[in-house]
């Protein structure tokens, strides 16, 4: 009783807190931004544990986030093997090969406005496919190692930013291009210099959406066959043996890397399109 | 109209170059098969032709190319044989009047398609509900928004054997609910970007006007920021539902379920009939185009009746 009493006075004050936080002087200064969701995640993980404590839940139903951080602490060895074979070698070459390969295929397209126009809407309709089914047929023609599960990665990938990709080439305006044309600029000195950089923001859009969709495509692969290591072989083997505390902190590692993950890839963009609205800051 | 003559020359060039890959891609096991018949293959035995690329074999033994095009448990089955089965599941089974039987990929795709709904309606609503708290509060604006980008950097996956064991022990029986729940959390997110756009899409000018006319907080939400909003959502609810389609079959791909089209593809992979795979597979993307089509109408519909310019 006391732990859930305890939780929801943390609650309260933590909300009022917050409310006090957005509504003072500071409101808009970067400490109070980072604060306020900060904040707001901690009290999640406080509600998460004093529930749990509270009523009793068995460990091998929900463990509280403390115990574990502590199973996290206590197997550092086994989760960075498991990091190593799934996100480095699986989904981060999956992921590399998928972008390279829809970039080039993109450029390709472009070239053709037959082809655009075939492929554009097919593109679009194969992105909204549920195409993780096809990690089984995958893992059969690749074997049981990483590159089956890059593949699986490359073909989940590759529609996102083929289609982002070609529509952010057709993002430039008549105007510009003739402007390139008066110049004398050729086709690839327009494509650099105009026609890509243009291209940016809707390629680092659909690399965006690829990092969780690489991460998503590595573990399921390895629901469907692994060597002993990898996330997705520690989750399932996990739940199967009830160390259900070794599963949250696997899936405590994949929260931290796809946010990282998404955080480099966001923050590249800033650098490379700080030209555009979206990205500029008022001074 | 004009895109559709580009767009089957495609479809045709995949479907080409589909079939010729066949070929290298089965010509081990066919080798195999002929060799186990008594043909004489280039080189003897399976484990000699390990180390032989599939062209060079094709080369050497051209009579038996044509045996991979037709085998049992083929490695890349022929759009022929993809095709055939399907037809094996679906509309043969309707003539027999055997629709529901569990053979039948019309029960799974209804299986799959009852879950995508329940969670597509659950994260829309989760969306929209969220979507106006934080329009109309600062604190959730504030806290709530930067967790809902990292919930979808999160993968799904990873989180989906748990949602399935907690609901199991909370007493929920069978596996629609948790399946629904995943793909309501794949779902939620598109939803609520986009009507946080939407909400926040009419200008001061139009909100000035409204307050002129004295209108209350619930009249200008109802009367100028809940239309302005439709055209976004539909855009959302489109993403969503293929989104919600992923949820659901990524839902029963790792858990062991026993029906639905991610069974299939699961059952398929455990007993090695690659066939039934494939064929689930052409199932669940015709089940997303006809769900996105079917949004995709509704918009065009919804919208020409609210005045909007399409």
């Amino acid at each position: 009783m006391i732990w859930i009493i305890g939780i929801l006075v943390f609650w309260a004050l933590a909300w009022a807190a917050n409310v006090r936080l957005v509504h003072s002087a500071y409101a808009d200064t970067t400490a109070v931004r980072i604060a306020v969701p900060v904040l707001f995640g901690i009290t999640i993980l406080v509600l998460w544990e004093g529930l749990v404590r509270g009523f009793g839940v068995s460990q091998i139903i929900l463990p509280p986030p403390s115990q574990v951080l502590v199973v996290f602490a206590q197997s550092t060895d086994l989760l960075w093997v498991d990091f190593v074979q799934t996100v480095l070698k699986g989904a981060l070459r999956g992921f590399l090969i998928g972008a390279c390969a829809a970039f080039v295929v993109a450029l390709l397209i472009d070239r053709s406005v037959f082809l655009t126009r075939g492929l554009l809407p097919i593109g679009n309709f194969v992105a909204a496919l549920p195409i993780v089914g096809v990690a089984p047929i995958l893992v059969n023609w690749f074997g049981f190692d990483w590159h089956s599960k890059a593949a699986v990665v490359v073909v989940m990938v590759f529609f996102p930013i083929l289609v982002n990709t070609v529509q952010g080439l057709r993002e430039t305006d008549a105007m510009q291009r003739d402007l390139m044309r008066t110049y004398a600029a050729g086709y690839f000195q327009t494509l650099l210099k105009l026609r890509i950089p243009a291209a940016m923001p809707f390629i680092f859009n659909g690399l965006k959406i690829a990092t969780t969709l690489a991460l998503i495509g590595a573990i399921v692969a390895e629901y469907f066959g692994s060597p002993t290591r990898g996330m997705g072989f520690r989750i399932s083997t996990g739940v199967g043996s009830l160390s259900i505390d070794l599963v949250w902190a696997e899936i405590f590692v994949s929260a931290l890397v796809g946010s990282a993950f998404y955080g480099v890839v966001a923050w590249i963009e800033k650098r490379v399109t700080f030209w555009h609205p979206s990205q500029r800051q008022a001074k | 109209m004009r895109n559709l003559v580009p767009i089957l020359t495609v479809l045709a060039a995949i479907v080409g170059i589909w079939w010729l890959a066949v070929a290298p891609m089965n010509i081990r096991p066919a080798l195999d098969i002929a060799e186990r018949g008594g043909a004489v293959v280039v080189p003897e035995g399976s484990v000699e032709r390990r180390n032989v690329s599939a062209f060079k074999l094709m080369l050497d033994n051209r009579a038996y190319v044509a045996v991979g095009y037709d085998l049992k448990r083929p490695r890349l089955p022929t759009p022929a044989q993809v095709g055939e089965e399907f037809w094996k599941t679906t509309g043969a089974m309707v003539a027999k009047g055997r629709a529901w039987s569990k053979r039948s990929l019309i029960y799974h795709a209804w299986v799959t398609l009852q879950s995508t709904l329940w969670g597509f309606f659950l994260g829309t609503t989760v969306g929209i509900l969220g979507a106006v708290a934080i329009v109309y509060s600062r604190v959730m604006d504030r806290s709530v928004m930067p967790w809902a980008i990292i919930s979808q950097t999160v993968p799904i996956v990873a989180l989906a054997p748990m949602i399935i064991v907690v609901s199991n022990q909370v007493g929920i029986e069978g596996r629609g609910v948790p399946k629904a729940i995943i793909s309501a959390y794949l779902c939620f997110f598109p939803v609520l970007v986009s009507m946080v756009k939407g909400l926040r899409s009419p200008t001061e000018q139009q909100l000035d006007l409204l307050k002129t006319y004295s209108a209350s907080g619930l009249q200008s939400f109802f009367k100028l920021r809940l239309p302005a909003s439709v055209p976004y959502l539909f855009t959302a609810l489109k993403i969503g539902i293929a989104a919600a389609l992923v949820g659901t079959i990524v839902g029963e791909l790792p858990t062991g379920a026993i029906s639905g089209l991610g069974a299939r593809i699961l059952i398929g992979d455990q007993f090695g009939t690659p066939l039934a795979i494939w064929s689930a597979l052409i199932c669940a993307a015709i089940l997303a185009g006809v769900l996105v089509s079917a949004i995709d109408i509704m918009q065009r519909v919804t919208l020409r009746k609210m005045g909007f310019v399409s």
